[in-house]
C-alpha cells in the first residue's frame, strides 16, 4: 500500500487539490494498486500550492509543490516505480528519525522552512485533521489528560508560567485571564474560541482550525476545566466553511468517544461544545460584540468593565480566546511550560504565526519566534519582493495597524 | 450552499431550534441557505415562531453584512476586496466582473442567473486575488481566467469543476 498526503486546506482545494487527488485515484485504479490518500491541512507554504507528498517504498515522506492534475501520475511513476526523488518541485523529505535519503534536501532546511520554529502549527500539513487517531499518534489529548490530573490552579499556574499572552492581538496573559475567571464564583460559566478572524490579510486561526481542529478544541477542554466551566462555544466566521464542517464533524466525534458531554473519570469535569456561525460582522471579533452576537442580538460592543470574566455571555462569568492561543494551551499542556518560555524574548514568549501577503515572494503562513526582525520575516523567509524590485513598506497587524518602511525593518 | 430545488415549507426548516431568542441568528442562517434570502413572509413566520417583534428580526438582519432581503441570484460570486487582493488588483477584477455580467455590486442579472457580492476578507489572502462562487474557492485569478469561468458556468447554467 502506497501513501499519498495532499494539502486540502482552503488554499490546496482553491489551487486545484481536489483534481490533484482524483488524478492520484485514477492513477492507482489504472494500475490496480492501492493507494492511501491523506487530506492534511495547510503546511503554510500557500505559493506552492497543490503540495502532494509521496512516502517512498523505504517510508521516507518526501513532498513536492505546485502539483498539477496532470504531473501528479508521472510524479507517483517516479517515486514509486522509477524510485527517481529529483524532480521538478520538490521541497525536501520529512524527518523521520530515520537516516535520510541520499541527495534529497531537509524540508526543515528549505529556506521558506528553515528560519521557522513550529510550535502551534506542527501537525498543520502534515497530519489528517479529520482523524482523532492521527491526532492521538502526534500527542493529542495527552495535554488533556495532564491537565485533569492536576487542580485547576495547577493548570492556570502551568499557562501562566509559560507567558502565553493572548494571540487575537491584546497581548493579554492568558493565565492571568483565566484567574479572574476561576474567581468568579458561578455555577454557569463558558469558554469561548474566537475564531471570527476578520482582519483582512490574516488567515493564521483559518489554517489551525482546518489543518489541526482538535487541537483548539482540546485547548477549549483544558481551559474550561481550569476555569471550571462546563460548556465551550466556537465563535467561527461564516466565510470559513470548510473550518466550520472540520470543527462539526470533531466535536461530534468527541461526544461519541465520550469526552463530551459525559463526566471524565474520577475528575467530576464534565464539557459540552457548540459552534455558532458568524454573518459577517467584521466588529464581532471584539468580546463584548462576539457575546452579543452568540446572544442573537447585533453585534454593538459594549463598555467594560464589567469583564466578560464576571459578566460575560448571558452574564455568566465567560473567557473568550483566540483560536492560536487555545491551540498553544494542548502543546504547553503536554510538554510543560518550559516548552514555549523557552522560545521568543523576555516578555513575549513562545512563538507567533504570521500570514504574508501582498507582494511578497513566499506568500504563506510563518511561524516564528517572537523577537525576530521584519527583516528576516519578509526577505529571509518571504523572499522579498518579486521580480527584485525595491521593498517600500509592509502593514502589520490588520486594518487599525500601522506601516513601517524599511528603514524600520530591523526593529 | 447549492441552493435545494424544491424548498421546504418554513417551519420544518426551523422547528428543530428553540423557541429563544439566542438562536435567532442561527434560524436566519439556516432560513436563509434554504430559500436563498430572507423574504418579509420568513421574518414574519420567524417572528411568530419566536415572539420576538419583526423589526427586531430585520434589525438584527440587517446588521450582518451575510444577510440577504432579495433573491440572489443561482451562482453567487463574492469578490474579495480584502487588502491582500487589492494590493493584488481586486478591484480590477471586480470591474472586470461587473462589466461581464453588466450588474452592478448587490444585483442580480435579468435572468436570475448570477449575483455580484463584495466581501471584506475571505481570508485566502496567499492566492490572492480570490473569488468565493457558491460557497467554492477560486484564487490567483486574472481577467482571462475569470472571463472563461463566467462563459463556462453561463454556458453550464450552474457551477461545475
Amino acid at each position: 500500500m502506497s501513501k499519498v498526503f495532499i494539502g486540502m486546506g482552503t488554499c490546496g482545494l482553491a489551487t486545484g487539490a481536489g483534481q490533484v487527488k482524483t488524478a492520484v485515484e485514477k492513477w492507482a485504479a489504472a494500475r490496480a494498486v492501492n493507494v492511501e490518500i491523506t487530506a492534511t491541512g495547510c503546511i503554510g507554504y500557500c505559493k506552492a500550492e497543490p503540495i502532494m507528498d509521496v512516502v517512498t517504498e523505504s517510508g521516507h515522506r518526501v513532498s513536492y509543490s505546485n502539483v498539477t492534475p496532470e504531473v501528479a501520475g508521472f510524479i507517483l511513476d517516479e517515486v514509486l516505480v522509477r524510485k527517481n526523488f529529483s524532480l521538478d518541485g520538490l521541497l525536501g523529505q520529512f524527518r523521520n528519525g530515520k537516516s535520510p535519503l541520499p541527495g534529497i534536501p531537509l524540508i526543515d532546511e528549505h529556506p521558506y522552512f528553515r528560519k521557522q520554529v513550529k510550535y502551534v502549527l506542527r501537525n498543520c500539513g502534515v497530519i489528517d485533521p479529520e482523524s482523532i487517531a492521527d491526532y492521538r499518534a502526534h500527542g493529542g489529548f495527552q495535554g488533556f489528560e495532564k491537565a485533569i490530573g492536576m487542580t485547576r490552579e495547577q493548570v492556570i499556574q502551568e499557562v501562566t508560567r509559560s507567558g502565553l499572552r493572548g494571540r487575537g492581538g491584546s497581548g493579554f496573559p492568558a493565565g492571568k485571564k483565566w484567574e479572574l475567571a476561576l474567581a468568579s464564583r458561578n455555577e454557569k460559566k463558558y469558554v469561548i474560541c474566537n475564531a471570527d478572524e476578520g482582519d483582512p490579510g490574516a488567515f493564521m486561526d483559518r489554517s489551525i482550525l482546518e489543518g489541526d481542529t482538535y487541537a483548539v478544541l482540546e485547548g477549549m477542554m483544558v481551559a474550561g476545566y481550569a476555569i471550571g466551566a462546563n460548556e465551550g462555544i466556537i465563535y467561527c466566521r461564516a466565510e470559513y466553511p470548510l473550518a466550520i464542517e472540520r470543527i462539526r464533524k470533531a466535536i461530534e466525534v468527541l461526544k461519541a468517544e465520550g469526552l463530551l458531554e459525559k463526566p471524565i473519570g474520577t475528575s467530576g469535569f464534565q464539557f459540552k461544545l457548540r459552534i455558532k456561525m458568524g454573518a459577517g460582522a467584521f466588529v464581532c471579533g471584539e468580546e463584548t460584540a462576539l457575546m452579543a452576537s452568540v446572544e442573537g442580538r447585533r453585534g454593538m460592543p459594549r463598555p467594560r468593565p464589567p469583564f466578560p470574566s464576571v459578566e460575560g455571555l448571558f452574564q455568566k462569568p465567560t473567557i473568550v480566546n483566540n483560536v492560536e492561543t487555545l491551540a498553544n494551551v494542548s502543546h504547553i499542556m503536554r510538554e510543560g511550560a518550559e516548552s514555549f518560555s523557552c522560545m521568543g524574548t523576555q516578555n513575549s514568549m513562545g512563538t507567533k504565526v504570521f500570514a504574508l501577503t501582498g507582494k511578497i515572494t513566499n506568500a504563506g503562513l510563518v511561524e516564528v519566534p517572537m523577537g525576530i526582525t521584519l527583516r528576516e520575516i519578509v526577505f529571509d523567509i518571504g523572499g522579498g519582493i518579486p521580480g527584485g524590485k525595491a521593498f517600500k513598506a509592509v502593514q502589520i497587524g490588520g486594518p487599525s495597524g500601522g506601516c513601517i518602511p524599511a528603514d524600520h525593518l530591523d526593529i | 450552499m447549492e441552493m435545494t430545488q424544491q424548498a421546504r415549507p418554513i417551519e420544518a426548516v426551523i422547528a428543530k431550534y428553540p423557541k429563544s431568542r439566542e438562536h435567532l441568528i442561527s434560524i436566519l442562517q439556516e432560513v436563509q441557505s434554504e430559500y436563498g434570502y430572507l423574504s418579509k413572509e420568513s421574518i414574519n413566520r420567524i417572528s411568530d415562531y419566536l415572539g420576538l417583534p419583526s423589526s427586531k428580526i430585520f434589525g438584527v438582519a440587517t446588521f450582518y453584512n451575510q444577510f440577504k432581503l432579495s433573491a440572489p441570484g443561482r451562482i453567487q460570486v463574492a469578490i474579495c476586496r480584502g487588502t491582500a487582493c487589492h494590493v493584488k488588483g481586486s478591484l480590477n477584477l471586480l470591474d472586470n466582473c461587473r462589466q461581464l455580467l453588466g450588474i452592478e455590486v448587490g444585483q442580480t442579472t435579468k435572468d436570475g442567473l448570477f449575483s455580484l457580492e463584495m466581501v471584506a476578507c475571505l481570508g485566502c489572502c496567499s492566492i490572492a486575488p480570490a473569488m468565493m462562487v457558491n460557497g467554492r474557492f477560486f484564487g490567483r485569478l486574472d481577467k482571462k481566467m475569470l472571463e472563461e469561468l463566467i462563459e463556462k458556468w453561463r454556458a453550464a447554467g450552474r457551477v461545475e469543476e
